[in-house]
C-alpha cells in the first residue's frame, strides 16, 4: 500500500499536469470469519432401570443435539445413531460413556447400570441315587439259615430263598453279566477244617434251590468261608444261628 | 578216655534204650516214654562260670534244666535238696570212703545217690570264656555205680559264642548229647508251622520248637490256614482266601516264596497235606460237583484222581507217614464229624471214632500205629479234647480234660511231645506237652494262634 502511495504520487508527480486524481482503492473486503458451527449437545443419556439383577436386561436411551460426526456408547456397544435405545445385558455393574463428537466440539456423558448378583436359588434337591448292587444284595436279599451241622433247606430258609429269587432274577436282567456270590457260612463249634466242607454245602444247597425257582445257574457264585468270617462272636446259640447261613454279596 | 568211659556207660543203659513201646494196660492205651524201670531221677547243680563266664550262667543253667526236664524221661530231683558243693571235674570226687568235713558234702557219690537226693543221673561241669568262645567243660554221671571210674558216662567239651545265646545253645548241645545216651531224639532244630492272626489277619508263621524264634511266612492279609509241611520240611501247602474262596497256596519254606500250585476249577480247594515221598498232596475238593470230597494230585496241583464218592463232607487227609497207602480222614457221613481210615485207593473205608460227638483233627505219630485227634465226647458240641488212639486196636486215651477247646495236636519227630492249641483264658494258644499229657508248656501268647504242625 506505501508502494501503490508512492506510485501514485509518484505518477502524480510525473503527471502534475493531468488533474484527474485517481481513486483509492478501494478498501479491502471486511474479513469476514466463518461461522463457526454449535457443538453437540447431549440432551439425555440414561439407563432404565438403573439396577438390574445379573443376566436381566436394562435399557439405554440417549438423545444428542447439534451437528455430529459420531456419536459412540462404549464398551461394547460402538458407534450409533445420535438418538436411541439400545438393550444391554452387563454382567456387572458397568458405567457407559456416550461420546458425541461434531465440527463443534465433543460432547460425553455417562450412564450407569447397576448388577446386583441374585442370590443363588437353593440347590435341586439331590437326585435320588441309584442303589448299588451290594445295597440291593443287603437291603432286598435276605441270608438263609440252618441247623447245626445241617446243609438241608428249612422251610423258613425257603421262604427266604423263594423271595430273594424273585429279586436276583430282576437284578440279573437289570445287570447282564452280573453275578452273584452264595456266601456259606458255619458256626464255631465244629472244627475249622470240616466247616469249610459244610459251609461250601450251605452255599451249593441255596444255589441249586435257586436255580430250581429259576435263577441263572452261572450267575450264581457258592463259595465257602467256613468259620472264618462270623457275623457274631459270642458263644450263645442266638449267636451260632446268625451264622449259620448263606449270605448273597457282590463278586468281583 | 571217651572209649574206655562210653562201654561201662552204655552197657548200664542198654535196659532203657526201647523208650517208646505201646501197652495196653486195662483199657488205656500208652505211649510209653521210659523204660520199664519207671524214670530215672535226674539231679543238675546250677554250674558256674569262670569270671565273665559266669553273668551267663542263668540262662544256661535254666536251658539245661528246661531240655532235660522237658524230655518226660526223668523225674527231676528240686534242687532244694542238693548237696552245697557239687564237683565241678572229674578231680573233684572224693573216694566213697572218705569223710568229708563238711556238713552237707556233694563230692563223693553216695552224697548223691543216697538220700535226700537219692538221684541216679547227674551233670556237672564249669565254664569259662577262652579265645572269645564260652567253653563248657561237661561230665555226666550214673552216680549209683560203685565207683568213679565207672560212674562217668561221657565227659565233652562244648563251645559257642561268648553271649547268651552261645550259653543256651551250649546247654542245648550237652543236653542232646545225655538224651541220645537214652535213645531219644532231640527236638533242637525242628519246627512248629503255625497260624496266627497277631498282625490283624489270619497268616501263616513259623517258631522253633521251644517257642522261640517266631517269624511270619505269609503276608497275604487274607485268611491263611490250614497249613501242612512236606516231608522234607522245605515247603508248606495251605488253605487261602487271596482270591476270595478257599484255595490251595504252596510256599518255600527255605525263601518263603510262592510255588507254583494249579487250583482246579471248584467252590473249595482246602486242607492239603504231603504224602511220605512229597510227590503226591491229598486234598479236599468240590471239583467234581457235590459234596467236598477227598483228592489227589501232584504237588503241583496237575494230574487231579478223585478218592471218596459219597453224598457227606470229607475233609483232612492224613497220610500214615511209615506205609504211606493208610489214609485217615474226617467225615459227615454217617452224621456229626468223624475219623475214618481207607487206604489211598479209596477202599477198605472204616470209622475210627465211636460216632459219639465230632471227631477231627488226626495226626499220624511218626511210626504210624497211632494218631492223636481232637473229639467232644462227653462234652458239649465245640469243646474238643486231644486223644490219642492205637488205630489197630481203636483203643484211645484222653489227654486233656475240658481245659479249654483243645484241637489240631500233632506229634513232634521225637513221637513223644504234641503241640496243640487250646483256647484258655479266652484266647487260642500253643501248647506243647508229652504225649501222656503231662509237662505241658505253653509256646505262644500273642495273638490268637492255631493249627500247628511240628515239622522236622
Amino acid at each position: 500500500m506505501v508502494l501503490a502511495l508512492s506510485l501514485a504520487l509518484f505518477a502524480a508527480g510525473c503527471k502534475k499536469k493531468q488533474p484527474v486524481v485517481a481513486a483509492p482503492p478501494p478498501p479491502p473486503p471486511p474479513k469476514v470469519e466463518p461461522q463457526k458451527p454449535a457443538a453437540p449437545a447431549i440432551a439425555s443419556f440414561e439407563a432404565e432401570p438403573v439396577t438390574i439383577e445379573r443376566g436381566q436386561a436394562a435399557t439405554l436411551r440417549w438423545n444428542v443435539s447439534g451437528e455430529t460426526t459420531d456419536v459412540r456408547i462404549e464398551p461394547a456397544i460402538g458407534s450409533v445413531n445420535a438418538s436411541g435405545s439400545r438393550q444391554v445385558f452387563p454382567g456387572n455393574t458397568t458405567t457407559y460413556t456416550l461420546t458425541a463428537s461434531g465440527p463443534g466440539g465433543n460432547a460425553s456423558g455417562t450412564a450407569t447400570v447397576n448388577v446386583t448378583t441374585p442370590t443363588p436359588p437353593p440347590p435341586p434337591p439331590p437326585a435320588k441315587p441309584k442303589r448299588t448292587i451290594s445295597e440291593i444284595l443287603s437291603q432286598d436279599v435276605q441270608d438263609a439259615y440252618f441247623d447245626y451241622d445241617k446243609s438241608n433247606i428249612r422251610e423258613d430258609a425257603r421262604t427266604a430263598l423263594s423271595r430273594d429269587s424273585d429279586v436276583l432274577k430282576k437284578l440279573f436282567t437289570d445287570n447282564p453279566g452280573l453275578s452273584v456270590v452264595v456266601e456259606g457260612h458255619a458256626d464255631e463249634r465244629g472244627s475249622a477244617e470240616y466247616n469249610l466242607g459244610l459251609a461250601d454245602r450251605r452255599a451249593t444247597a441255596s444255589k441249586e434251590f435257586l436255580v430250581e425257582l429259576g435263577v441263572g445257574s452261572d450267575r450264581l457264585k457258592p463259595v465257602s468261608y467256613g468259620k472264618e468270617r462270623p457275623q457274631c462272636t459270642d458263644s450263645n446259640e442266638q449267636c451260632w444261628q446268625m451264622n449259620r447261613r448263606a449270605h448273597f454279596s457282590a463278586g468281583q | 578216655m571217651k572209649r574206655k568211659l562210653l562201654v561201662p556207660g552204655i552197657f548200664f543203659l542198654a535196659p532203657f534204650l526201647t523208650m517208646v513201646a505201646l501197652l495196653i494196660a486195662q483199657d488205656r492205651i500208652v505211649i510209653e516214654l521210659v523204660g520199664k524201670g519207671g524214670k530215672g531221677a535226674m539231679a543238675v547243680p546250677d554250674f558256674r562260670g569262670s569270671g565273665e563266664a559266669q553273668q551267663f550262667m542263668p540262662v544256661f543253667n535254666s536251658t539245661l534244666w528246661g531240655e532235660l526236664d522237658g524230655s518226660g524221661l526223668f523225674r527231676m530231683v528240686p534242687k532244694t535238696l542238693y548237696p552245697l558243693n557239687a564237683p565241678q571235674r572229674p578231680e573233684d570226687w572224693l573216694p566213697e570212703e572218705s569223710r568229708p568235713v563238711t556238713p552237707r558234702p556233694g563230692v563223693r557219690l553216695r552224697d548223691w545217690s543216697g538220700p535226700p537226693v537219692s538221684t541216679t543221673y547227674l551233670p556237672i561241669g564249669y565254664t569259662a570264656v577262652q579265645g572269645g568262645r564260652f567253653v563248657l567243660y561237661a561230665w555226666f554221671y550214673n552216680v549209683t555205680q560203685p565207683d568213679i571210674t565207672n560212674a562217668q558216662v561221657f565227659g565233652k567239651v562244648y563251645n559257642g559264642t561268648p553271649d547268651e545265646a552261645g550259653a543256651r545253645q551250649v546247654a542245648r548241645d550237652f543236653a542232646v548229647d545225655i538224651l541220645q545216651r537214652f535213645g531219644a531224639t532231640s527236638l533242637a532244630g525242628t519246627k512248629i508251622i503255625f497260624v496266627s492272626t497277631r498282625t490283624g489277619s489270619k497268616e501263616i508263621w513259623t517258631m522253633d520248637y521251644d517257642g522261640s524264634n517266631q517269624k511270619p511266612v505269609t503276608s497275604y492279609h487274607s485268611i491263611s490256614t490250614t497249613p501242612a509241611v512236606s516231608p522234607d520240611g522245605t515247603k508248606v501247602a495251605f488253605t487261602s482266601f487271596i482270591r476270595n474262596r478257599p484255595e490251595i497256596l504252596v510256599h518255600s519254606l527255605l525263601t518263603s516264596r510262592r510255588l507254583p500250585f494249579y487250583n482246579q476249577q471248584a467252590s473249595m480247594n482246602a486242607t492239603p497235606f504231603f504224602t511220605p515221598d512229597g510227590n503226591t498232596m491229598l486234598f479236599s475238593s468240590t471239583a467234581g460237583g457235590g459234596y467236598a470230597q477227598i483228592y489227589a494230585c501232584s504237588v503241583d496241583g496237575r494230574n487231579l484222581r478223585r478218592i471218596t464218592n459219597v453224598a457227606a463232607v470229607e475233609v483232612e487227609p492224613k497220610v500214615n507217614p511209615k506205609n504211606g497207602t493208610e489214609v485217615v480222614f474226617v467225615s459227615g457221613r454217617s452224621g456229626p464229624q468223624q475219623i475214618y481210615k481207607m487206604n489211598i485207593e479209596g477202599t477198605d473205608i472204616v470209622r475210627l471214632t465211636t460216632g459219639e460227638g465230632e471227631a477231627s483233627n488226626p495226626s499220624w505219630h511218626p511210626e504210624g500205629q497211632h494218631i492223636a485227634f481232637a473229639w467232644t465226647r462227653g462234652f458239649e458240641p465245640g469243646n474238643f479234647n486231644i486223644f490219642i488212639m492205637d488205630v489197630a486196636s481203636r483203643r484211645v486215651d484222653q489227654l486233656t480234660h475240658g481245659a479249654g477247646r483243645n484241637e489240631n495236636p500233632t506229634w513232634a519227630p521225637d513221637g513223644k511231645h504234641i503241640v496243640f492249641s487250646s483256647r484258655r483264658g479266652g484266647h487260642t494258644q500253643l501248647y506243647s506237652m508229652l504225649a501222656d499229657g503231662t509237662q505241658e508248656k505253653q509256646l505262644t501268647t500273642t495273638g490268637e494262634n492255631t493249627m500247628p504242625v511240628w515239622s522236622k
